[in-house]
């Protein structure tokens, strides 16, 4: 913007150094907090107007982060917040050392046998139901609107009916899992399968290849980088999906089960390191999934670095 | 002056003939499988319903014809999987069926037997989360476009923020809110602002940066204004992008909202609706309460595209 780039370059650090001062003089706690806040704001905004290249880029986001947590626990021990409502970032990360068996066998439950078999089967069936209504037009007309709207309903809503079926074990979480995947993974697979463009599809035409040949080499490789957005949206609602679904039943591990009971019990502590165990495991679901598109799709204009 | 009229008239009965062809193209398919889902539906019912069918049956010792069967399968008042039927008829006795207020020692209040209320009770703080998460994604998406630190600091943070499932966690965040005082409508529309927060950033930063090279720098040979630019091309540019970024971000705020009622022991609410539902075995109750759920859920989108068409055709934007 013109008004502020036509400020002296000392207007920013200024107005910083006056907003630290009255932030002492209304309560030197706070002073303190801006203090760290501006300071590490500063440095980011000197890295990244002065710094190109990778290390910059790894750098400022990790930095950002750190200071988050840093005034996070700033916060806490300075305003002596009761544990009950928020636990420092030391505490949880305490707790999460403390009770690493439990938390591994709640991961074991949840994301391993009741997120990652829905996940498969859900993503699976619907593949396979895109293959198949592949060769009608029509069908695939009718299925995209429907299934657009159905992958915007709260299809989590139907986990007390699915545990009420399945039972309280994993197999309920991962048919919760089955109804939330199906139909966000079905309509990329069919938009994926119209991708393929007359002129590649006229090609395959005139080499006389075969619907399976033409399936095989030309359409699914052409579906392939919405297959994976599917798939790549499909981690997180799994996730999800299956520690909702321990909410309304479970055995005694699980995460949904772990968080709900610790609330119970106001041992935050123990919730925000179920929490951690979460965020961690779909970050690295994600990235997995992320990894494995790099590999099979890039060809991809949007793989494309630099 | 007739030969005008006629032209008019045909071109109108042709545009009229060009959207009955449009709209019958787009039903019948969609008629097609939504008639397949019923059937399936009714199936599956029959199927899930008959052993208890049966298991009565044979505990009277009473020989039933197929016909019973089927008939007594779809009309069980707990049945496993309600009918399509059932659902639709319980839905059209708490709407329509119940006053939406009641008297009650002599004033009116809302009845809790009325879906609507409790579908009320849901949208209020979808909607102000709604707001308060698009209003807060637009502002961010400002500063991401138009500050290189705050785009190399917050969005790589924001993108792994998707992949976490904050939705989850959602009814822990109420009972921390409620342990501090804070109740009512505030919590649940804190978490529906959260959930329709990122998709408007991602959707937002997108759209402001979609004006390409050639239109920034005829603005420049116009020695346009950093200001300028924002408002005369970067932020009519990203119109489609923030509309297409809000029917996503709504849905997920209606979501947040009713997966933040659930274990939180909501009275009221369509999320109440069914965990009330679930405890009781009230099967039909909790499949109209989910598909009130998908009504409002429709409703709020179509509402949004509707905004968005007039929008986009008084931009001069539309298709």
């Amino acid at each position: 913007m013109k008004s502020l780039s036509a400020m002296p370059p000392w207007t920013m650090p200024a107005l910083a150094v006056a907003l630290v001062a009255l932030g002492f003089l209304a309560d030197p706690r706070l002073g303190a907090i801006l203090a760290v806040w501006l300071g590490a704001w500063g440095l980011n905004a000197i890295m990244a107007s002065r710094g190109r290249g990778a290390g910059v880029r790894f750098f400022v986001p990790l930095l950002f982060g750190a200071t988050l947590l840093g005034l996070w626990e700033m916060a806490v021990r300075l305003y002596e917040i009761s544990p009950i409502i928020l636990p420092a970032p030391s505490a949880i990360a305490a707790t999460f050392a403390e009770n690493t068996p439990t938390l591994w066998a709640d991961f074991r439950q949840t994301i391993l046998k009741g997120a990652l078999s829905g996940y498969v089967i859900g993503c699976g069936a619907a593949f396979l139901t895109a293959v198949a209504i592949d060769r009608s037009p029509f069908l695939q007309r009718g299925l995209l609107p429907v299934g657009n709207f159905i992958a915007a309903l709260p299809i989590v809503g139907t986990a007390p009916i699915l545990v009420m079926w399945f039972g309280f074990g994993w197999q309920s979480k991962a048919a919760v899992v089955v109804a939330m995947v199906f139909f966000p993974m079905l309509v990329n697979c069919v938009q994926g399968m119209k991708a393929s463009e007359a002129m590649q599809r006229d090609l395959m035409h005139t080499y006389a290849a075969s619907y399976w040949q033409s399936l095989l080499k030309l359409r699914l490789p052409t579906a392939m980088p919405f297959i994976f957005n599917g798939l790549k949206i499909c981690t997180t609602l799994a996730l999800i999906g299956a520690i909702v679904a321990e909410f309304f039943g479970s055995p005694v591990v699980g995460m949904g089960f772990r968080i709900k009971i610790e609330v119970g019990r106001l041992s935050m502590d123990m919730v925000w390191a179920s929490i951690t165990v979460a965020a961690m495991a779909g970050t690295a679901f994600y990235g997995l999934v992320a990894f494995i598109e790099r590999r099979l799709t890039f060809w991809h204009p949007s793989q494309r670095t630099g | 002056m007739s030969a005008t009229a006629d032209t008019a008239a045909g071109g109108g009965i042709g545009a009229l003939g060009r959207g009955l062809g449009r709209v019958s193209g787009a039903v019948l398919p969609v008629l097609t499988v939504v008639a397949c889902i019923i059937a399936l539906w009714y199936a599956a019912a029959i199927g899930l319903n008959r052993a208890w069918t049966l298991d009565t049956a044979q505990r009277q010792g009473v020989e039933l014809t197929a016909g019973e069967i089927i008939a007594d399968a779809m009309s069980q008042e707990r049945p496993v999987l309600p009918a399509p039927h059932q659902v639709a008829a319980e839905l059209w006795n708490t709407t329509m069926g119940e006053p939406v207020l009641r008297e009650r020692r002599g004033e009116y209040r809302p009845n809790p037997r009325s879906l609507f209320f409790h579908a009320w009770q849901t949208l209020a703080p979808t909607l102000m989360g709604f707001v308060i998460g698009g209003l807060a994604g637009i502002l961010l998406a400002v500063g991401i476009v138009h500050n290189r630190a705050m785009d190399m600091s917050v969005m790589p943070w924001a993108i792994a923020s998707q992949t976490i499932p904050i939705l989850a966690i959602a009814p822990m965040i109420i009972v921390v809110l409620n342990s501090i005082g804070l109740e009512g409508l505030i919590p649940k529309s804190l978490i529906s602002a959260y959930l329709s927060f990122f998709p408007v950033v991602v959707g937002m930063v997108k759209g402001l940066r979609s004006p390409g090279a050639m239109d920034l720098d005829l603005l420049r040979t116009y020695s346009a204004s950093g200001a300028e630019t924002f408002w005369k091309l970067r932020l009519p540019a990203s119109v489609p992008f923030l509309f297409a970024s809000m029917k996503v971000g709504v849905a997920a705020a209606l979501v947040g909202t009713i997966v933040a009622e659930l274990p939180t022991g909501a009275r009221f609410g369509l999320g109440a609706r069914l965990l009330t539902g679930s405890y009781y075995g009230q099967t039909i109750q909790i499949w109209s309460a989910l598909f009130m759920a998908a009504i409002c859920a429709a409703a709020l989108v179509a509402t949004l595209s509707l905004i968005e068409r007039m929008t986009l055709r008084r931009m001069g934007l539309d298709r």
